[in-house]
């Protein structure tokens, strides 16, 4: 059942369920963070719709650069207003944004300990037609290796908004993922949002977990779906929002695993290095279980619709179902 | 002589440890400023020998510019460095850091012994500028062609906090920007470079040491960069060559660039490489050698007597 203290969108498993892209969370997000605090300022590299920045862009022209398809230049033209006291947010698509400019973010942002956010829309396969060059599957593994970065994969559109705001306030750097397409909503305005803190979507109605399902980002609706239907199939599993993947819920990981003795993880990126990689160092070192991974297998992306691309890389509902099977096999 | 109306100011700033800048260039502030420059090329050859590694005719060529500045343009205070008001100063080439910690050092951030530090574990003074472990830089530095991008960010932030910049008089805060010709190799120069332009960011100055080396061999021949001024007048700068060991000609580039309205500046200052020690001069071998103990003593040599002219009491 879903987690009735987190009051999630009762129409989760609704075929007409509200869609909404994560990337527009956002873009309402930063004008909201806009409204609060007259330090934010946008910065973006000549995507301003695609990842809707736009949006304020036209509530505080004042307060936006555009910065023409210069992303080396838009991290950078960054850390120096923040140097000022702005609170920058930059965009871009993940594959350029931290792509192209990983070194400088490195250098002139985390090193130089400036609060930039760097936003990374269009992130995963479900670009889609667009193809494999704009399909950002490396971006969890760049960003989460550089000290002083945060790391944060928003769920949903009203997750994203909120992590969006939130930001405003850490006073360090942050890389933001954003998607392309319209996903489901999973949570609501008073869904609890906290950066460093993951929580259980989904638990068993009686008993323990068998398996806990650790998903970031909109894979976290297929979990969701994959959880439902094995509990009708007699498999009980948890399903964690791992949202925040830097800094990590290390004790909410623990927990589960303690629990479940078993752990798959969900994401739309490469296995090597991302999310699953960050649970692992944590399960590794702390409480081994059997663990299986639910992404990319070392291949880059190609033209397709979302969710073609999706099930071909082995990252929809049925390819999870399969792999808890798999790891139930893995606990003796 | 009537003292000018900044030359007033800046006696009465002067008391309170504050240096106003843009009072005129008397003959006796040229030769503080020829000392003053003397006496961080000692202390450069004297650190770099210590630190065993770091670069050598970067920062030789630049103290005369860096002299210039910390002691008669900028607007800071050694004792206040984080003054909001402050003009921000940002090293884009970072590796001749040595130039920069002694002319810090003798303008009063930090305590002169401090420089032998250099490069040393648990030292402020890292290899590379980092502002977490020394505070009074106003940027951590070391991979090239990100400055100037710092220092249009820095612009852009001044112009939108409309009560700070865009003023005349003593209100109005000036970015420098200090990079060296090689960097221009980078991309990400000429982003910055493209974006100022478009943005008119006229409370922006560039400095260029102009020294013709990097690490392989002549500018010329490693990435030809002539014509440059022509290339940064295309992206729509203000463009001034001139002498980097003349102070006189330095400070009226200067006071040019700040009448500037239209555009940001930039200054392409002449050096040659490894200035006032004339065996490592014009030679681009010493852009990342550090002398040994016999080249250090003949350099400090040469240094002192300023170049045979005078005795030194260190015979």
């Amino acid at each position: 059942m879903l987690n009735p203290k987190l009051k999630l969108n009762p129409k989760i498993f609704n075929d007409d369920v509200e869609q909404v892209s994560i990337r527009k969370g956002f873009g309402e997000g930063l004008v909201l963070a806009g409204e609060q605090d007259k330090n934010v300022v946008g910065l973006c590299a000549d995507l301003t719709e695609s990842t809707q920045m736009n949006l304020f862009a036209e509530k505080f022209p004042e307060r936006f650069v555009e910065m023409g398809v210069a992303e080396q230049n838009l991290v950078t033209v960054a850390s120096g207003m923040a140097a000022m006291g702005k609170i920058p947010f930059c965009s871009s698509y993940a594959m350029f944004s931290p792509g192209r400019n990983w070194e400088q973010i490195r250098t002139t942002i985390a090193y130089n300990d400036r609060p930039v956010k760097i936003v990374g829309s269009h992130a995963g396969v479900s670009v889609g037609p667009d193809g494999g060059t704009h399909q950002a599957l490396e971006d969890i593994a760049l960003m989460r290796v550089i000290p002083n970065m945060d790391v944060l994969s928003p769920c949903d559109a009203v997750e994203a908004k909120k992590m969006t705001i939130a930001l405003v306030k850490t006073g360090k750097p942050a890389y933001l993922r954003l998607a392309r397409e319209k996903t489901p909503v999973i949570t609501t305005e008073e869904t609890p949002m906290q950066i460093g803190k993951a929580e259980i979507y989904w638990f068993p109605d009686v008993g323990l977990a068998q398996v806990g399902i650790i998903a970031t980002g909109s894979l976290l609706h297929r979990a969701l779906l994959a959880a439902k239907e094995l509990e009708a199939e007699g498999t009980k599993t948890k399903v964690m929002n791992l949202s925040s993947i830097k800094p990590i819920d290390v004790d909410a990981i623990i927990s589960l695993a303690k629990e479940c003795k078993a752990i798959v993880t969900v994401e739309e990126h490469q296995i090597a290095g991302g999310m699953g990689s960050a649970v692992a160092e944590v399960l590794a070192q702390n409480f081994p279980v059997p663990i299986e991974f639910v992404g990319v297998r070392d291949l880059f992306g190609q033209s397709g619709t979302p969710d073609e691309l999706i099930e071909h890389y082995g990252m929809g509902k049925n390819s999870i179902k399969e792999v808890v099977r798999k790891v139930l096999k893995r606990k003796s | 002589m009537e003292k000018s109306g900044s030359d007033r100011r800046a006696a009465e700033f002067s008391k309170f440890g504050i240096i106003l800048p843009m009072a005129s260039l008397t003959e006796e502030k040229v030769l503080e400023l020829e000392t003053k420059a003397n006496d961080i090329r000692e202390s450069i050859i004297e650190m770099l020998l210590e630190a065993g590694s770091g670069h050598t005719a970067g920062p030789l060529g630049m103290a005369d510019i860096f002299a210039l500045f910390y002691f008669h343009i900028l607007k800071h205070d050694p004792k206040n460095p984080s003054w909001e008001e402050r003009d921000r100063l940002v090293l884009s080439n970072g590796h001749i850091c040595p130039v920069l910690y002694a002319t810090m050092a003798y303008a009063g951030y930090f305590p002169v012994e401090e420089l032998k530090t250099l490069r040393k574990f648990g030292t402020r003074l890292q290899g590379h500028p980092h502002r977490q472990y020394l505070p009074y830089v106003e940027n951590s530095s070391g991979p090239l062609g990100e400055g100037l991008s710092q220092a249009v960010g820095m612009a852009l932030a001044d112009r939108m906090n409309s009560s700070v910049s865009f003023t005349r008089g003593e209100q109005s805060r000036t970015i420098y920007c200090f990079m060296s010709d090689g960097e221009h190799d980078e991309g990400n120069t000429w982003e910055a470079i493209m974006l100022a332009g478009k943005n008119k960011l006229r409370n922006l100055i560039a400095v260029v040491d102009r020294n013709n080396i990097q690490i392989d061999g002549f500018t010329e021949d490693i990435m030809p960069l002539e014509l440059l001024a022509d290339k940064w007048r295309a992206f729509n700068w203000h463009v001034i060559e001139v002498s980097g060991h003349d102070f006189k000609a330095l400070n009226e580039a200067v006071e040019e660039a700040q009448a500037i309205y239209e555009k940001p500046t930039v200054i392409i200052a002449h050096t040659i490489p490894g200035k006032g020690v004339k065996e490592f001069e014009r030679d681009f071998h010493w852009h990342g050698k550090t002398p040994d103990k016999v080249e250090a003593k003949m350099a400090l040599n040469e240094l002192r007597t300023l170049g045979g002219k005078i005795k030194s009491e260190h015979q």
